[in-house]
């Protein structure tokens, strides 16, 4: 595949170019080598997958697109751009959001006041404006308000809107902390194991969340996710990682086949 | 009414503006726990420390006057000017600031994700530090400290309440001017951190660190700011304190009198810090003119703490503190 043009998935939807390239990267915790020499790129548009058994390296990764880890060797390409070492605050701030295995959500505070500070950075406005309340900072409070009822809206989050975070289920937790991330209106959307933890209903109703921001916003999302058959049915391309390796890459039906995949999920005899 | 009522009543008002400093200074301490998780030893000896470099300034004291004389062997003390006290304050809040981001720079940045106790014995170390640095730069004999501000009884109160009690209060102007100030102070905090970008960011990052960062706020720049801020309320409580009773070392021992107002108010709260300090200042000032003849005075040392204790016993966490409920 080259890296300008784009393809057409296997549900007909057409995909653009290369937002995110990720070029031999390797990391290191000390002696462990979580991921070994891995390139793989990320189209305008698609929904990519990483997934591999426990321990593959599949978290570091997203780490490693988000700034939370620094690889020790590689390059990182955002928009065309050769990217320096950044702190995950300015990987945010251009625009690459993310959701957490674990929820990192505000938990003091209500939903729509969560939903909010996923527009913190797009707020220009002065100090004193602010504190007064009038002028720029009116104008810009109402517009991110609109954006944020969207947002909630879409994810059918309105019922709980002036809830606070900490009484709600996990599930819905992790449908705020997606409605977060979407409030900046990400240019590439991360989720970090989104169904982790959920029963097959939960899985349904955010799989349907992750197709639809996809189809209505045309986001595009990298995600993770161990559960091959969500993975297989909700992403266009797929990464997969075993021991810290790309093993395989490519839609899903080509992933399916592919011998090396399918020894890493079901084992192999090593003789 | 009975005179001795009369009495209370006086003594109740003198408690509230009592109460008012010590909140003032609680409010430093809630500030940087809130936002960073840090108790700030050092806020006593912030509001010492910032007091010093305002008469310094203004008096046109030469820093490290004696550190400079005893290596060049000169005779400097004195620029020779007397600045007015608004300059000597943009001044002190700039070198606030300036000391707000070195302490981020120097020592915390360095011990992120340490356990609550190393950054506390950090802020140990930082208070003998700056006191010390205090000493170096501005000398350390007792300063007077005067910024303008009206001192001495309120002629109007004492006359009003004469003419209705046959009593006349004595209520200090400085107290009422601390009053208004810290008023106008904590609602403009509150409003910051309420409205505002930054205030808002801080309170993103006073919940989850991780979230904070995953929507674009910088936690270095965040506790930059919250520590400037504390530097500033420090600054508020220094010149009150410094005015009442002169620029010197026991001025960094108020921070004492602000631990039972945590106690009480909670270490998170901000409303906290003010109801706290407003009842330990009433409870101490009632409690020496009622009970203090009975059992021979010098109540005041010790009554906040044993009413903090007491309340502890009931309430781990402060009358305003977040409730602490863990899933067994």
């Amino acid at each position: 595949m080259s890296n300008t043009d784009g393809y057409v998935t296997e549900d007909g939807r057409t995909i653009g170019g290369v937002v995110m390239e990720m070029k031999n990267i390797t990391l290191r915790f000390g002696g462990v080598t979580a991921i070994k020499d891995i390139t793989f790129d990320i189209r305008e548009g698609e929904i990519r997958a990483i997934i591999g058994p426990n321990g593959a390296g599949k978290s570091s990764m997203l780490n490693v697109v988000s700034g939370f880890y620094v690889p020790q060797e590689g390059e990182v390409f955002f928009r065309g751009e050769k990217r320096p070492p950044l702190k995950p605050f300015e990987v945010a701030r251009q625009g690459i959001a993310r959701t957490f295995q674990n929820i990192a959500l505000f938990e003091g505070m209500s939903v729509l006041d969560n939903v909010m500070t996923g527009r913190l950075t797009q707020m220009k406005a002065g100090i004193v404006s602010q504190s007064i309340w009038r002028g720029k900072a009116e104008k810009e409070e109402v517009e991110n308000r609109e954006i944020c009822e969207r947002v909630i809206d879409f994810l059918e989050i309105q019922s709980i809107r002036k809830t606070p975070v900490s009484r709600l289920p996990y599930g819905l937790k992790k449908r705020v902390e997606l409605a977060r991330a979407l409030a900046s209106e990400p240019k590439l959307l991360l989720l970090d194991e989104p169904m982790a933890g959920m029963n097959v209903e939960e899985k349904e109703d955010m799989s349907r969340f992750i197709l639809d921001v996809n189809d209505e916003f045309g986001t595009t999302i990298a995600l993770i996710e161990h559960d091959m058959g969500v993975v297989m049915d909700l992403s266009d391309r797929v990464v997969v990682m075993d021991y810290g390796k790309k093993i395989g890459d490519g839609t899903p039906s080509e992933v399916r086949n592919n011998q090396a995949v399918i020894d890493a999920y079901l084992g192999v005899s090593h003789d | 009414m009975p005179d001795q009522l009369i009495y209370a009543i006086e003594v109740f008002f003198n408690g509230l503006m009592a109460g008012v400093l010590y909140a003032l200074v609680a409010l430093g301490f809630v500030l940087i726990y809130k936002a960073s998780g840090i108790f700030n030893y050092a806020q006593g000896v912030m509001a010492l420390f910032a007091a010093m470099t305002l008469v310094g300034v203004m008096e046109g004291q030469v820093p490290f006057a004696h550190l400079i004389n005893a290596v060049l062997g000169t005779k400097v003390h004195h620029f020779g000017w007397h600045l007015p006290a608004l300059v000597g304050i943009i001044t002190t809040v700039l070198v606030m600031v300036v000391l707000a981001w070195l302490v981020q720079r120097i020592i915390f940045k360095h011990l992120v994700g340490q356990e609550p106790i190393i950054l506390f014995m950090a802020t140990i170390g930082l208070a003998y530090f700056m006191e010390g640095l205090g000493d170096m730069m501005w000398g350390s004999e007792i300063k007077k400290l005067d910024v303008g501000l009206p001192q001495g009884i309120n002629l109007w109160i004492d006359e009003t309440t004469y003419n209705i009690f046959d009593y006349g209060f004595f209520i200090d102007n400085l107290d009422i001017v601390a009053t208004v100030i810290a008023i106008i102070l904590v609602s403009g905090l509150v409003i910051f951190a309420q409205y505002t970008k930054e205030g808002r960011a801080m309170r993103a990052v006073a919940d989850d660190h991780q979230a904070a960062l995953s929507v674009g706020v910088s936690l270095n720049f965040i506790w930059i700011m919250v520590w400037s801020v504390a530097g500033f309320v420090a600054l508020v409580a220094g010149i009150m304190w410094g005015t009442k009773s002169g620029v010197q070392f026991s001025l960094s021992l108020i921070a004492l009198k602000a631990l039972p107002v945590l106690m009480l108010g909670g270490f998170t709260s901000i409303p906290g810090a003010i109801v706290g300090g407003l009842i330990i200042g009433v409870g101490e000032k009632l409690f020496e003119f009622l009970v203090g003849p009975l059992i021979g005075g010098a109540t005041e040392n010790w009554f906040a703490y044993v009413l903090a204790l007491l309340l502890l016993v009931f309430r781990p966490q402060g009358l305003f503190g977040e409730k602490i409920i863990e899933r067994v």
